[in-house]
């Protein structure tokens, strides 16, 4: 087994809440991350799958060093990414792409397609413009888009097309890891498998890992190698992609598998056993963070909060069922 | 397996464009779409501004050779043809001066705007983009600039060093830049919250570039708009500094100073020699805030719509 | 049996640069619902789903008009209806629900104050009765303490008990329609599941016809008995949703269902080759035809009609019904 890639250590992100009025005094703390540890290798895609506010998205902004961890080690190529400087950090920037949920508002309204896709080029290489041209013509290539799109403003573009250019911009400086945020969510049905095959094929020819965020299950079970599950901060499962769908263990992937919708009116999902909603961060419940709502529920689940142990190859789970 | 594309764009811009370019009287619909008011008394404006030299019939500084002074237009009696809208205390064509006063209100007024825009857009952009303490000191600088009476600071700087059509201009540029800096941080505020200013960022890029390729380029259109209000607003406040005495000196006309030298003649009935300046001023200042209203709402539904 | 909804050959128009430019969201759409019944309206942006269930509201924009067909409501002829009388029959015999329930709550309202107001205007109710009344109908979309909810807004209520108050609202005035355009597109997972249900429960409780108007055809499989595809102002395939499903015979149906990710199954999906048609300038012909698989040389000069299957199911292809002269010769016959 190769070296990972990308790899979280009990990583944690917590945002301060005060008290709106001087004095600003604090009165807790929203508990967004709270100890996530997942590994990606290289030409994998690790799916993320969770709902609203369990951190996924806080997640990627921690992996992007748009924000600093509280607590844990993020290691890029096993180096510590947070005591990267100069050089260095730029290499992560050029090695680390996004894309994000909104083709709307990822490419900049007032500058030309190829000008967008260059612009990461321009920001680590020193190629002529004639080299840049050539690079820009050869990724567009690459996400099924003719060259001669690039003189053209984004404006003049469809949802899927803009997704693609916004692809092709990632790619452009040789990306080993690609953070997709809902990459297809806002896009049409039939886009969605466009894009999706791109992203696939994208990956057997370049080698390319990713971190696939997203909230429908089979979008994000079809594309991705292992699957990680997310509730309130915290990793409760994590398998592989196709083990996970047969073989749900932590009663939250079973609810959200039971809450998924059917691909066939005859296809009968187990009833749905899951009641109320996600409790807020800033006050998680102790223990396990999903008791309240678990069906499973035992005493030992409100005092202690499980950790993340092996059931079987490839298949950890958080849950003191196990 | 991937699959084949076809590669045209297609939406609803391509969809007009291409609308555009089919339909045979094409000239006419772009006409049709033009503010017509405003450029109708622009344009001319602007002509007569820049052609002045060709077009007015005598060198306003000048006296008429053989004119008598206070002589009226020449539909009104006591009037000849060679003085159309008639003379002044020094017996200069009203015309001509007329003429070259729109040409100083032009300068002053772009020129003016221009120095205010550039100042007002970086120091916005900076507070906006940098945040910070260089966000406070500037936005207080701002509130402390608001709190001067702009047209006093300006007849007060205008007194300090001297008149000159030019130092009017950077002064005018210095008193109402702050219109600027509140609209335009507001702006990036918000602009630097979009994704693809964040897209910049994460892939590496300084600050400068984000300012210089993101944030700079769309915020240009509202750069426009206050601009084009402000116009307006420049223009006036020349006249009023000319007025005063403390604008653009004699024997240079300006519309302001010859509504000075005007007045005393208005309890005679000499109307003519302050109604037409005083015309001008309120054609051009018209204008301009007309244009910059339809400017400002086809801008904007645009910027929505991306 | 008698329906309670009949559209037939709907036609609306969106009229732009002074009526030089016609944009034809419905072209000739026909659909009948009964009485409880579900039917499914699928298809993508721009398809003319929900031009369609404005038409039927009499909600369209000033820029859009009924230019043909008719919509028969309860025996009532729709499209000839004055304003005045519209907004009668909104709210009370036809809701609506919408996407966005935070824009379809007021939030200077209390919850109590929006969910009575349809019963106050089209059913009369009073005081006590009227309180009775939306306790009963938090209940009913399954709210808990709805004595206390009630009294609150909407800012203090999440997104899923939101849009469960907007369906309260729906069901206050009594109808016998409700039309629900994507109200599940902004919620989670297992919040979407809950509020399928409680759609579930209310439909079998009162019996009322529901349009459910999507993109997913998740959706469709769980929630609905019928289902109409609509691509480029028409519908292209209309049935029960069992038999679309099972066999599916305009290759939109076709491309839209192998398109969908199916939980455990890692086969590569298929993608529509191109891009969704431009309304401004459909040319003659099948508007799908650009895209299909399957493709015959009179597809692009000929449209086609609505063509029957089998009782109730029809489809908008050549390839159905009677056989067609001209056959595409495949290069291995």
């Amino acid at each position: 087994m190769s070296a990972p890639l990308l790899e979280l250590q009990n990583l944690q992100k917590y945002f301060p809440v005060s008290t709106g009025v001087l004095p600003r005094r604090k009165i807790g703390w929203v508990k967004a991350v709270d100890g996530v540890d997942i590994t990606i290798g290289p030409g994998e895609t690790l799916g993320l799958i969770g709902e609203s506010g369990c951190g996924k998205t806080t997640t990627s902004k921690l992996i992007l060093l748009q924000e600093t961890p509280t607590a844990g080690t993020i290691r890029f190529d096993g180096e510590d990414v947070s005591v990267l400087e100069g050089q260095e950090l730029m290499r992560y920037r050029r090695e680390v792409q996004v894309v994000f949920q909104d083709p709307y508002s990822s490419l900049s309204p007032r500058m030309r397609v190829g000008d967008i896709i260059a612009e990461p080029l321009e920001i680590h290489t020193s190629l002529s413009r004639q080299q840049l041209q050539y690079r820009v013509a050869e990724v567009l290539d690459l996400v099924g888009l003719q060259p001669e799109v690039a003189r053209l403003f984004p404006h003049e573009f469809s949802g899927g097309q803009r997704q693609r250019i916004a692809i092709a911009r990632a790619l452009a400086t040789n990306t080993r890891l690609v953070v997709l945020d809902e990459p297809v969510s806002a896009l049409d049905v039939s886009i969605r498998a466009q894009i999706m095959n791109q992203l696939e094929h994208l990956q057997q020819t370049l080698g390319v890992s990713y971190l696939f965020i997203g909230h429908d299950l089979a979008t994000v079970a079809h594309i991705s190698h292992r699957i990680a599950v997310m509730y309130l901060g915290q990793i409760v499962e994590l398998a592989d992609s196709l083990e996970l769908c047969e073989k749900p263990l932590h009663p939250y992937t079973q609810a959200l598998f039971s809450a998924a919708l059917p691909s066939h009116p005859d296809e009968r999902h187990e009833r749905l056993t899951i009641t109320g909603e996600v409790p807020s961060a800033l006050n998680p419940p102790s223990g396990c963070r999903f008791h309240p709502r678990c069906p499973h529920a035992m005493p030992c689940c409100a005092i202690e909060a499980p950790v993340r142990k092996p059931i079987a190859a490839e298949h950890t789970v958080a849950c003191h069922l196990y | 397996m991937v699959s084949t594309l076809d590669e045209t764009p297609v939406s609803a811009a391509t969809v007009v464009s291409q609308e555009f370019a089919s339909v045979p009287w094409r000239w006419t619909r772009l006409v049709r779409q033009l503010p017509i008011l405003p450029l109708a008394i622009l344009v001319p404006f602007v002509l007569i501004a820049l052609f002045a030299n060709y077009i007015a019939p005598y060198d306003p500084t000048e006296p008429i050779p053989g004119a008598k002074i206070f002589e009226p237009p020449y539909w009104m009696q006591g009037g000849s043809a060679h003085a159309l809208l008639g003379t002044d205390f020094q017996s200069r064509d009203v015309l001509s001066r007329l003429i070259f006063g729109a040409r100083v209100s032009l300068i002053v007024g772009v020129a003016g705007t221009i120095v205010a825009g550039s100042i007002g857009t970086a120091l916005g952009i900076l507070a906006g983009y940098l945040g910070g303490w260089v966000d406070q000191v500037i936005m207080r600088v701002t509130d402390a600039w608001l709190a001067l009476p702009g047209l006093v600071f300006a007849i007060f700087l205008a007194t300090m060093v001297g008149p000159s059509m030019w130092n009017i201009v950077i002064i005018l540029g210095l008193v109402y830049w702050t219109r600027y800096s509140r609209v335009i941080r507001g702006e990036v505020l918000s602009l630097r919250e979009r994704e693809f200013v964040k897209l910049s960022e994460i892939a590496g890029a300084s600050r400068t570039r984000v300012i210089l390729r993101h944030i700079l380029p769309n915020v240009l259109n509202s750069t426009m708009v206050l601009a084009s209000l402000t116009i307006g607003v420049v223009i006036i406040a020349e006249a009023s500094l000319s007025f005063l005495g403390v604008g653009v000196p004699p024997p240079e006309p300006a519309w302001g100073s010859m509504l000075a030298d005007g007045r005393s003649m208005l309890m005679v009935g000499d109307w003519w020699l302050t109604v037409f300046p005083g015309l001008g001023i309120l054609l051009v200042v018209l204008a301009t805030q007309l244009l910059g209203d339809w400017l400002r709402v086809r801008l904007d539904p645009q910027l929505r719509n991306m | 049996m008698a329906a309670l909804l009949r559209v037939r050959e709907l036609k609306t128009h969106y009229f732009s640069f002074g009526g030089t430019r016609v944009v034809k969201a419905v072209d000739g759409v026909s659909l009948t619902l009964g009485k409880g019944e579900t039917i499914g309206l699928v298809g993508e942006s721009g398809c003319g789903k929900t031009t369609t269930c404005l038409s039927i509201v009499g909600l369209l924009p000033s820029a859009a008009r009924i230019v043909g067909g008719n919509i028969e409501f309860a025996g009532d002829e729709l499209t000839t209806k004055r304003p005045r009388e519209m907004r009668r029959i909104r709210g009370g015999q036809i809701a609506m629900i919408l996407q966005d329930p935070m824009a379809s709550l007021n939030p200077l309202f209390s919850i109590y104050r929006q969910v009575a107001e349809p019963a106050y205007y089209h059913q009369g109710m009073r005081s006590r009765l009227l309180r009775e009344r939306v306790k009963n109908l938090l209940r009913s979309v399954r709210i808990p303490s709805p004595e206390v909810r009630m009294r609150e807004y909407p800012h203090q209520m999440s997104g899923g008990m939101r849009q469960r108050v907007v369906g309260a609202i729906a069901m206050a005035g009594g109808p016998k329609l409700i039309i629900a355009d994507e109200p599940t597109t902004n919620l989670d997972v297992t919040i979407q599941a809950q509020y399928l249900d409680v759609l579930k429960d209310i439909q079998q409780q009162s019996g009322v016809a529901l349009v459910f108007v999507t993109h997913n055809l998740g959706i469709v499989a769980k929630m609905c008995d019928r289902m109409a595809v609509m691509y480029a102002g028409k519908i292209v395939e209309q049935g029960a949703v069992r038999d679309l499903f099972r066999d599916p015979k305009h290759p939109y149906t076709q491309a839209l269902l192998g398109s969908m990710p199916k939980l455990g199954n890692k086969e590569p999906l298929y993608a529509i080759p191109g891009q969704p048609p431009n309304l401004a300038q459909l040319g003659p012909g099948c508007a799908f035809h650009p895209r299909c698989a399957h493709a015959m040389p009179q597809c692009s000069t000929r449209e086609p009609d609505d063509r029957p299957i089998a009782a109730n199911w029809t489809a908008r292809c050549w390839l159905v019904g009677e056989p067609v002269r001209e056959r595409y010769v495949s290069a291995t016959a």
